[in-house]
């Protein structure tokens, strides 16, 4: 690993400055300068060259500032239907005037709680971004449900972004859940911005025994955000975690999300979408580690490329030793639409135990033809029949989304997009 | 289960068949590797100007470059100026025919049960046998030649065909490549050369046979098989090492150019000696094999059962240029105590029309590692591009690990490319079932292996599917409980 940041004035985000936190921040500068910016020549980031990018893009590396937004601002930007709670947050920092009071869920910014062990799931040491966002977060939310609390409704992240003149937005949110919980996070990200701007956020969960926790993310931010995103979870004994990823549009996007199966008996899903037009550039990297036996993971990650656009994936699956009688399966497929759009994909698995089920599948292609005729001989225009079968095909990803005003959400701007554009 | 161990225990503490050596007077290059070591092997094989400064160039360029580290594989440092770079047997003449080869060597293959003597005498394959560095004997040379197809050492070729060997010689496989391969470049010692003229189909399964006999030498041997258009052959390599407590070193390069509806058929049979059961010595096996579909409807297919070497580095890859041309690979590969293995192959559809076809079956046991490291490229012209690639393993014990790296890149969106890879054991229903219709565990494990294997070693010619199915069998019955 480089021991050079080789990106010197990328260096300037390593001073901007937080509250609290002085030892694991320090711990993330010293992981952040082992490994330095990715380049091209990193296995991890061979594909998506966030690094040259933000270089090009980004004038001013100084972390933005909160801004104001009004309650109707909030209001306008809900889903239609939608019953839940919302957490707002300007530039990553957290509104509490705007947000509301969650009955029974203990919610506090991340320099109130200072004994929190941020970077004890989402290990500094696994990826630059999460490292430099540990050494350098503004700030952040802690999120804890209690034990055997249910709860019905989702609950709303939702982010307002305006950076001035390029700059960085670095959160990190905090979700701890207690034995028996059950909850459903959904992030979502409204850019009222109309220069480029990064985006560095991680994302730590940590679930209790029997616990269900789902999240749910819409990246729709538009072309001008440059985005790196981590997400871990570990899973423990009974638990379940399952994610949900829309990314609809961004400049560059880099996706890493993690589940750590600590607990037997235990499932991890990993669901998402990339549906892309223009130049836009999604990467996701998906990383399920089974250290236990008996638990299943799941993936289906699908994709929709149209004009320049790139999608990567990268799905590893870790079978240990100990983890006898795991089935973990993964699926990746994707349909270029256009001459010039492209996929990279990289199923891995690895696997160190003989008594399990694992698969992947992956595949590249476009539209079934004798599907499409199919319809056309029933009177559907061919360029709605296109956008039935991709919707079809989208459809598959979209019906994991339990919320249904979200989901309804979704669901309309994927049949925009579809029925509009292609 | 006990019964199982059993067996499983006497098959792993099964001597490797191929351990002896002999003693034969060598001809060594001094140890160690310099731009003089190079010069004295070139001289020693009075070869043309062209070819040394071809060398030295692939010296330097290798001087530049550093060992490559991304394979999942571990072995401690090889240390390349320990090596010996070139050993031959002393030959007082060079034989004209297989009668005046030294009868020592001819026993030393007659042992490998390869009887060159035999092979004279009965209709099959040709064989161009390499011991350490050189080629000691190619049979069925009179036949060939009347069709126009040569066969015959590289050294050979290098004198009487010297503008076939310019024209192709690192066409395919670059001196600048990778590190293994520009080391080959600047050291090789033989290897095989095979020209099939346009329009012949050869008449016979072609075949290396490659055979470490001396200590302390790395083998660098050169393969290079030209099929003019509308030309078909197919092509066996076999190689065999004595048992030796240290590591040793094989990096060889194998460039095929098919030109337009011509037709490639590479098959190898790999048993190098894997080292001991404690994964004491064994051989490194670092090799470049590469083919090119230069023209329309050219077609190369690799077929690969790999069963030996204490490290396996190695991905036979075509590069689909012709339009509606096809490449194919189809792999077993074997890993049992401390074997590893990372190998797969690379597919690059730059021509319109270009199919591939990937069938890989991974086996691990033991405390090995097999892992699956693959490409599937279609570049942006290449229209209607089809990949169809599969990558099962199979583990046989908790100690092993199978791994899979697929790489897919698609730059053209009429492509169809669908991969999938499974990871299993043999279940025990299937042995339960076998069971009872009276098959004991061992027979129905030997059974579903081979059923397994059955894809792959369906493509290999008959002579050598008998041998695939018996090493299978060595390395693999019982081992499951």
């Amino acid at each position: 690993m480089s021991t050079l940041i080789k990106h010197e004035i990328l260096g300037e985000m390593l001073n901007s400055t937080g509250k609290g936190f002085e030892q694991a921040r320090a711990e993330g500068k010293e992981a952040f300068e082992s490994q330095g910016f990715p380049t091209n020549k990193s296995e991890e980031y061979k594909f998506t060259a966030i690094s040259k990018k933000l270089e090009q893009s980004i004038q001013n590396f100084g972390a933005a500032e909160s801004f104001e937004v009004t309650a109707e601002d909030v209001k306008n930007n809900l889903f239609e239907g939608f019953t839940g709670d919302v957490l707002v947050f300007t530039n990553g920092h957290f509104q509490s005037s705007l947000s509301s009071e969650i009955a029974g869920i203990e919610v506090a910014l991340l320099s109130e709680k200072s004994d929190t062990p941020v970077g004890s799931i989402a290990k500094p040491a696994k990826d630059p971004f999460c490292a430099l966002n540990q050494a350098v977060f503004t700030d952040g939310i802690f999120i804890s449900v209690p034990k055997k609390a249910v709860v019905e409704k989702p609950i709303l992240l939702l982010n307002f972004n305006k950076a001035v003149n390029g700059q960085v937005i670095q959160p990190r949110v905090w979700i701890e859940a207690g034995d028996f919980a059950e909850v459903t996070f959904i992030n979502h990200t409204v850019n009222l911005s109309d220069v480029t701007y990064f985006s560095n956020k991680v994302v730590e969960v940590k679930g209790g025994v029997n616990s269900q926790i789902r999240f749910y993310k819409l990246q729709n931010e538009g072309k001008n955000v440059i985005e790196a995103n981590n997400t871990e979870t570990d899973i423990h004994k009974d638990g379940r975690f399952t994610s949900v990823t829309i990314s609809l549009s961004g400049e560059l996007v880099r996706n890493n999300l993690s589940l750590n199966i600590i607990g037997s008996n235990s499932e991890g899903n990993m669901y998402g979408l990339y549906l892309l037009n223009s130049k836009s550039h999604v990467d996701n990297h998906t990383n399920v580690d089974h250290t236990v036996p008996h638990a299943e993971s799941n993936e289906l990650y699908k994709g929709i490329l149209a004009d320049q656009s790139r999608g990567v994936f990268n799905g590893k699956i870790f079978v240990r030793q100990d983890a006898q009688k795991t089935n973990a399966f993964q699926q990746n497929n994707n349909i270029l639409l256009s001459e010039d759009a492209v996929v990279n994909t990289k199923p891995q698995l690895e696997i160190w135990a003989d008594d399990v089920k694992c698969s992947h599948g992956c595949t590249t292609g476009q539209m079934d033809e004798e599907a499409l005729f199919y319809l056309q001989a029933r009177g559907i225009a061919k360029d709605q029949a296109k956008g039935l079968l991709l919707y079809a095909f989208a459809g598959e990803v979209l019906e994991h989304i339990r919320d249904e005003s979200f989901r309804e959400y979704c669901t309309n701007l994927v049949q925009d997009r579809l029925g509009s554009k292609f | 289960m006990s019964k199982d161990n059993q067996i499983l225990e006497e098959l792993t503490s099964k001597e490797y068949e191929h351990g002896w050596s002999v003693n034969y007077e060598a001809d060594e290059a001094p140890v160690g590797l310099t731009e003089e070591t190079i010069r004295w092997i070139s001289a020693k094989k009075e070869e043309p100007q062209w070819l040394l400064d071809w060398r030295l160039k692939a010296f330097k360029t290798w001087q530049a470059m550093s060992e490559p580290k991304w394979a999942n594989v571990h072995y401690p440092k090889i240390d390349l100026q320990s090596l010996k770079y070139y050993s031959a047997p002393k030959l007082a003449n060079k034989p004209k025919n297989l009668d005046e080869v030294d009868p020592e060597l001819l026993d030393i293959y007659k042992r490998l049960g390869i009887n060159l003597n035999e092979q004279k005498r009965l209709q099959g394959i040709a064989v161009d046998a390499v011991l350490d560095s050189v080629s000691v004997a190619t049979t069925f040379k009179g036949t060939l030649s009347k069709l126009g197809i040569v066969f015959c050492s590289f050294s050979e070729a290098v004198k009487e065909h010297p503008e076939l060997v310019k024209k192709y010689l690192g066409s395919v496989v670059p001196m600048t490549d990778n590190y293994y391969a520009a080391l080959n470049a600047a050291v090789f010692s033989d290897g095989s050369f095979c020209y099939i003229p346009k329009g012949v189909r050869c008449p016979m399964e072609l075949s290396t046979y490659f055979r470490i006999n001396a200590a302390n030498t790395g083998q660098f041997e050169r393969t290079l098989i030209v099929a003019e258009d509308e030309s078909y052959v197919s092509y066996l390599e076999g190689c065999t090492a004595p048992q030796r407590d240290e590591n040793q070193l094989h990096a060889a390069v194998v460039e095929i150019y098919a030109g337009a509806h011509a037709e490639v058929k590479y098959s190898t049979v790999q048993n190098w000696f894997p080292g001991s059961k404690e994964g004491v010595g064994g051989i490194y096996n670092f090799v470049t094999k590469r083919g090119i579909c230069a023209g329309d409807f050219s077609k190369i297919s690799w077929t690969q059962v790999e069963t030996g070497s204490a490290v396996t580095w190695k991905y036979p890859s075509c590069i689909l240029k012709g339009d509606n041309s096809i490449g194919e690979f189809y792999s077993v590969a074997v890993t049992n105590n401390y074997q590893q293995a990372d190998t797969g192959t690379k597919m690059i559809h730059i021509g319109k029309n270009t199919k591939s076809r990937i069938v890989s079956k991974g086996i691990s046991a033991g405390k090995s590692q097999n892992s699956y490291r693959g490409q599937v490229q279609v570049m942006k012209r290449a229209t209607n591009a089809r990949n169809f690639s599969q990558c099962d393993s199979l583990l046989m014990g908790d100690r092993c690990g199978a791994h899979t790296f697929p790489y897919i890149d698609i730059n053209n969106p009429t492509a169809k490319v669908e991969h999938e890879a499974t990871t299993s054991k043999i279940g025990e229903d299937q042995l339960f079932y076998c069971n009872q219709r009276g098959i004991a565990t061992e027979d129905a494990v030997a059974l579903i292996v081979n059923g397994y294997a059955k894809e792959v070693l369906n493509q290999l010619p008959m002579e050598f599917a008998v041998e695939a199915q018996k090493l299978l069998a060595l390395t693999l019955e019982g081992s499951v409980g």
